[in-house]
This record gives structure tokens, sequence and C-alpha cells, in this order.
């Protein structure tokens, strides 16, 4: 009975394939997918190779660079972005003393209350503080951005398709328009209050070009701040940021593979010990 | 349990006879996984895989339960209570993606195994009740990634959860009724996230007893194996242990090895940027995709887009995504050729490794951005999907020639099949005492 109602239901299944494969088909002949803006900027767009030295298993934060990636988060993106999850305490695995973030936390201000009044009030921050957010909430947020929200910057270099290889990208390629996709695609004109970026999923942000050469002043003994310099700061910044703990992810990793590779060693030698009497090679017709 | 000559647990330590008056567990070990289960002397490597979804099973476990300890099932807060998980709690980014890559790990074993007993024809007669409660663990174990993939909350979790429990609503009458029943509001929210947790802590358990019976069924007629020739004799066999402890330990290392690489160097490559933004039911993300393991499915689904027969594509997609599972309930029926191994099977064989490609290609599909192509990929794919267990299985059994089976398991290796299996020669082997 099994076989039987098997094949029915099986001619049904691709019956119901062969019908929807023929509407598929006819759409596909009627109305041909033309290629949108997007997929042409995609394929012509420049890949800017661009290297960490946290990329690979044997990747560690280069703590020089992400205290510059701090200034610029700090003077730069902070002004509009909040990053809810890193408190200042946090920022001494960066190399900063015990001192220093305590002073840094200090020169911030975070909500509290009024210990008088209970009315809202702000103090000066803690090292035990997280970073203050610059808007109230999200109305305040869209309010004071033509509508447009800035991402919270906690997690953005994982969240985002190339992490911190994407966020280098994207603050290094605002441009004009290229005269050959306009002519192409009249309608992907990029609207007033939007930048045009070919990185960006939609080609068109609401965030103006946020870095330019020479936009922080690094202290003596850095790079000159350059804009390709200060982006890929800051993405190493965002990236140590979203995975604090990457430096002790890949220093256990090399030790759990040393001791498995060892321990699978030995496991291999007993399974090939234990086998040999039943794999000498000795000839003895069955019983 | 098995066979009459496999060896008697017989202690030697007083205590241990005590122990085997009283409550003989050590006697269950011992015949379970000791000297005392003759096992096919030439399994080859894919025999590993089951004892690795075991192991797969326990760190999910082990991890969820320790996970569980700091993580809050409340919408609210269930995302940045994950994120305190990665930052604050000692070791927690090591157990979170030990317990995010050891899904995908425990799938990767899931489908080799599954693969193999297709291959080497485990689930036919005597075996029919370890595939159907195989089948069982698997449907469970899907059940418990889902649920598992949106508790933290991010939006590949909410929009997972809505687009998932949106197959309910395909159900005619009743369908909007059962998906807000099943989600206890109109949205996956609060309500919804609480029961997944209490599920998702549940089944793993659940699974554990289906892997008990499934274990244990498997231990009434024996292990299949690569000639797919039933056990004649003892010299067929070698004892569980010390043969297959060995082999599964040195399995399990490059398991492990895998999975290390894995976890600490890529942690996030099977997983998608989206679910590290917070739960936004405002927002929807461009391109929703379930976790890798169930994108096969997910083309399955996706490749019904016509209303056929006074049915929506919908429900069509939906029943076509449920059936492409439970038609494995039916497999022991379906393939009636007498033959296990594929090795002597030489069109079944062909077919086999046509669904492997048709698979892994459904697989990309189902993560691929659709286009006219994408979807007629899919509706290829699927139908061969269904027309190779529906209407190929059936028939290859009635009209393929099988080639000559060998004698037994001891002579199988003068064919060549399995190099890495006991060579011929087994009568030397000292074979253990017949049990009286």
């Amino acid at each position: 009975m099994v076989r039987p109602i098997g094949v029915l239901v099986g001619l049904g299944f691709v019956a119901a394939l062969l019908w929807s494969l023929l509407w598929t088909a006819i759409g596909w002949v009627n109305e041909p997918e033309p290629e949108t803006a997007v997929e042409w900027v995609e394929q012509h767009r420049p890949e800017k190779p661009v290297s960490f030295s946290f990329d690979g298993p044997f990747g560690k934060y280069d703590r020089q660079q992400l205290q510059r990636g701090y200034q610029i988060y700090a003077e730069v993106c902070s002004a509009c972005h909040s990053m809810h999850l890193v408190a200042f305490r946090d920022l001494e695995s960066i190399g900063f003393s015990a001192a220093q973030v305590k002073a840094i936390a200090k020169s911030k201000d975070v909500p509290s209350l009024n210990p008088d009044t209970g009315e809202p009030a702000t103090r000066k921050g803690l090292p035990s503080d997280y970073f203050p957010s610059p808007y109230p909430n999200e109305i305040a947020a869209r309010a004071a951005n033509n509508n447009a929200l800035p991402p919270d910057q906690s997690l953005l270099a994982k969240a985002r398709e190339g992490g911190p290889h994407y966020i280098y990208h994207l603050l290094t390629g605002y441009q004009d328009q290229p005269a050959e996709l306009l002519k192409k695609f009249p309608d992907a004109k990029t609207p007033d209050g939007l930048h045009y970026n070919p990185y960006f999923p939609n080609l068109n942000l609401a965030m103006a070009p946020p870095l330019t050469d020479g936009q922080v002043t690094y202290a003596p003994g850095n790079p000159k701040a350059t804009l390709d310099q200060e982006a890929k700061d800051v993405a190493a910044f965002l990236m140590w940021a979203a995975e604090p703990k990457l430096e002790q992810r890949h220093r256990t990793g090399w030790a759990a593979l040393v001791f498995l590779l060892i321990g699978t060693g030995f496991a291999y030698f007993a399974y090939k010990g234990i086998w040999a009497d039943k794999k000498s090679g000795k000839v003895v017709a069955p019983a | 349990m098995s066979f009459p000559w496999a060896a008697d647990y017989a202690p030697k330590h007083p205590l241990m006879r005590y122990l085997d008056e009283k409550l003989p567990l050590p006697r269950l070990v011992y015949n379970a996984v000791g000297a005392g289960y003759p096992v096919p002397r030439n399994l080859n490597y894919f025999w590993n895989f089951g004892v690795l979804a075991g192991v797969a099973l326990v760190i999910q476990i082990i991890t969820g339960i320790v996970l569980a300890m700091h993580y809050r099932a409340d919408a609210g807060i269930a995302f940045n209570s994950v994120e305190h998980i990665m930052r604050d709690v000692n070791a927690g980014w090591f157990l979170r993606y030990t317990h995010a890559t050891g899904a995908s790990m425990f799938f990767i074993v899931l489908y080799t195994h599954i693969f193999r007993g297709l291959y080497y024809g485990s689930y036919k007669p005597p075996r029919e009740v370890v595939w159907l409660l195989g089948v069982v663990i698997f449907l469970l174990t899907m059940a418990t990634a889902f649920m598992g993939y949106v508790l933290p909350w991010g939006q590949m979790s909410f929009w997972g959860a809505q687009v998932i429990t949106g197959f309910f609503s395909a159900i005619p009458l009743v369908g909007d009724g059962i998906r807000v029943w099943l989600l206890g509001g109109y949205a996956p929210d609060a309500a919804a996230l609480n029961r997944f947790f209490s599920l998702h802590y549940l089944l793993p358990f659940v699974i554990l007893g289906a892997v008990i019976l499934h274990i244990w069924a498997l231990h009434i007629p024996g292990s299949n194996n690569p000639t797919g020739v039933e056990v004649k004799g003892p010299q067929d066999t070698v004892p569980f242990h010390p043969y297959y402890t060995a082999k599964d330990g040195f399995g399990l290392g490059v398991f492990l090895i895998v999975f290390a690489a894995l976890m600490f160097f890529a942690p996030n490559y099977l997983g998608h940027p989206d679910n590290y933004i917070a739960a936004n039911p405002l927002s929807t993300p461009a391109h929703i995709v379930p976790e890798w393991y169930f994108l096969p499915f997910y083309a399955i689904l996706k490749s019904f887009t016509s209303n056929f027969l006074w049915v929506p594509a919908k429900l069509w997609g939906v029943l076509a995504m449920f059936s492409s599972i439970l038609l494995m309930f039916f497999l022991p029926w379906l393939d009636r050729s007498p033959v296990r191994s594929a090795n002597y099977r030489p069109v079944y064989k062909w077919f086999f490794w046509v669904l492997v490609v048709d698979v892994l290609i459904l697989g990309y599909c189902g993560g691929a951005h659709p286009s006219n192509k994408i979807v007629v990929i899919s509706q290829l794919c699927t139908m061969y999907y269904f027309a190779h267990f529906l209407l190929i299985l059936p028939l290859v059994s009635l009209l393929e020639r099988p080639l000559p089976l060998p004698n037994s398991i001891s002579e199988s290796v003068l064919h060549g099949e399995a190099q890495e299996a006991a060579p011929y020669g087994v009568a030397t082997a000292p074979v253990a005492a017949p049990a009286e």
C-alpha cells in the first residue's frame, strides 16, 4: 500500500511543481529581470584591499590603533552614534591605564537623578558606567538626523556583511555618482539629503561623509591622520567593541588545537595498535 | 542481546559482583558499548557519526545548561543578556560560541549519519524501527534548533520565528487560530520567547530519551555494515570494546579538531550578521533566511509559486516542506530492494549521488537572493527530491539487477570494498567464548 500511495503523492508534488515551473518560465520570458543599479554598482566599484592586525587565526589587536580608533569614536562618531554595550572600564584592555580610564570617564556626563529632588540630572562618569548615548531615545535621534536612526555601534562590526572591511570601504567610499550610472539608471539619482556611497547596500545613505583628511589630530608618534588611516583605525576599534574577547579566543584556540592534535595522535596509534591483530594480513580461509 | 557469541559479563572484583546482583548497571554498559556487543568488523569511518552525534548532543546540553544560568528569556533584555554572556561572564564567549557552533556541528554529523543510512540501506529490515526513531530524533532536533535560534532575539531570530510560525497559518480555516495559539499572540513577542526557551530546555532531554531508544533498537539486530550482508558468525564481528571504542576515540578527536578550528577561528562564519542587530518588529530585514541547515527545506518551501488544483501555493509549499521529511518515515517500505548496500546496487548508487548533489543545490538556492533563475533551479531540484523518494526508489527496487553479494562480511574484503576494514583471515582471531 505504501508504494502506490507514495507514487501518487510524488506525482502530485511533481505536477504542482511543473505547474509552478511553467508560470515562473512564462513570467521570466514575458518580463525578464533587468539589471538593477545596485547590481551594476556592485560590479563596477573597486575593492580596496585592506588588512587588519586581527585578521586570521594568529590575529591580535594593535593597542595603538585601537586607541586612535577610540579617539575618532569619541571625537566624531559619538556625536550621533551610541555604543551602549561598552563601558569605560573596558578601555583598560586597549592599553589605557586605570588612571586614564578614570579621567576619560570623568570627562563625560552620564544621565542620573538629582539625589535631592529626584529630577533627571547628569553626573560625571565613572569607569563602571557604560558609554552614554548622544540622544535620550530613538525619537530624539531620528528628529536630529532627518528621520534616519544612527545605529548603535557596539556590534556594528559583526552586524554587517564584511565587518570591519565593510566599514573601512564605507568610510572611504563616498564619491560623486558616476555619470555612466546615471545614464544607465536615471532613477538611481541620489535624493536630496542623502549621500551616494557605492558600498552601502542601497547606495544612498543619510550619514554625510564623517571623516576627512586631518579630521582628528593624533598624538605624536602616530601615523598621519589621513582619511585612509582614520577609517582603518576606527574600523579596528569597532571590531574590538564588537568582539572584545578575540585575542583570548585565538590564544585558547591554539592551545586547544595543539592539545587535540596530540590527543588525536595518541588515539590514532591506540586505534592502530588495538586493530593490529585483526589486520595482520594473514589470510586464512574462514571457518 | 544480539548474538549468541557475545561475551558474557563476568565481574572479578567482589564489589562489582555485589553491584551486579543489586543493580546490574555495569552489565548494561558492558552489553551496550563494551566487550559484550559484537559489531561487524568491516565498519568504515562513516560509522563513527552516530557516536559523534551523541557527543554533539551532550556538548549542547552541557553548554546549554550553563548558558541558561546567565540568559534571560525576556523580549526586552534577551539580546543584551547574550551580550552580557559574551562580554562579562567568565569564559562566556567560549560557552556561547561552542553552543552556536555546536548546533552546526550537530547538523553536519547528523546529515552525514542520515546519508550514510541512505547509502548503505540501514533503514531496511530488520532495522526499520531504528530508522523511524532516527527520523523522530531528526525532527526533534530541528524543532530544538529552530527555537534555540530565536532565543538571542536578534533580527533573524525574530523574523525567522515570524516566517516559520507563519507556516501554520497556511492550514485552511484554523491556521491563523493555531498560529496565534502557538505564539501566544499575533506576532512573536514576550510570550513566544518565554515558551520557546522552556521548550528549548525540555526538548534536548526528549531527544536524549529517543537516542536511548534508537540505540536499544539498534542493539537487537546489531549494526549494519558497508556490505549490507548480515553477520553470519563470530568470524564476522569484533567486540565493540576495545575495537570500536578505539576507532570512535580517533574519530572523536578529528571531530573535535574541526569543531575547535571553526569555533575558535570562525565562530560567526555559519551565522548571519543580521542576528547581531536586536529584534525590531518594525524593520524587516532585506533578506530573511534560516540557519544553513534548514536551507534545503526553505528552498522546497519557496519553489511552489503558483496555486494548483484549488490549493494555494503557500499551502503546497508548507505541505511539501513537511512531506520532504515525513516521507522518510515510509522509506523502508518505499524501497523494497532486498540488497542494502548501494555498493551492490549499480542503479541506485547513481541516483543516491544525484540526490546528494540535489540537496546541496537546494541548500544553495535556499540561501540565495530569489531570482527567476534560482526559483527555476529550486523547482527542478525539488521535483527531483520528491521523484527520488516517491517515484524512482520504488521503481528502481523493482527493475534493478544488483551485483552478486559477498558470502559473508569476512570474505567481503576480497572485493576490496573497505580498505580500512579488517581483512580476510579473521578465523585466526580469538573468538570470545559464547554465552551460556
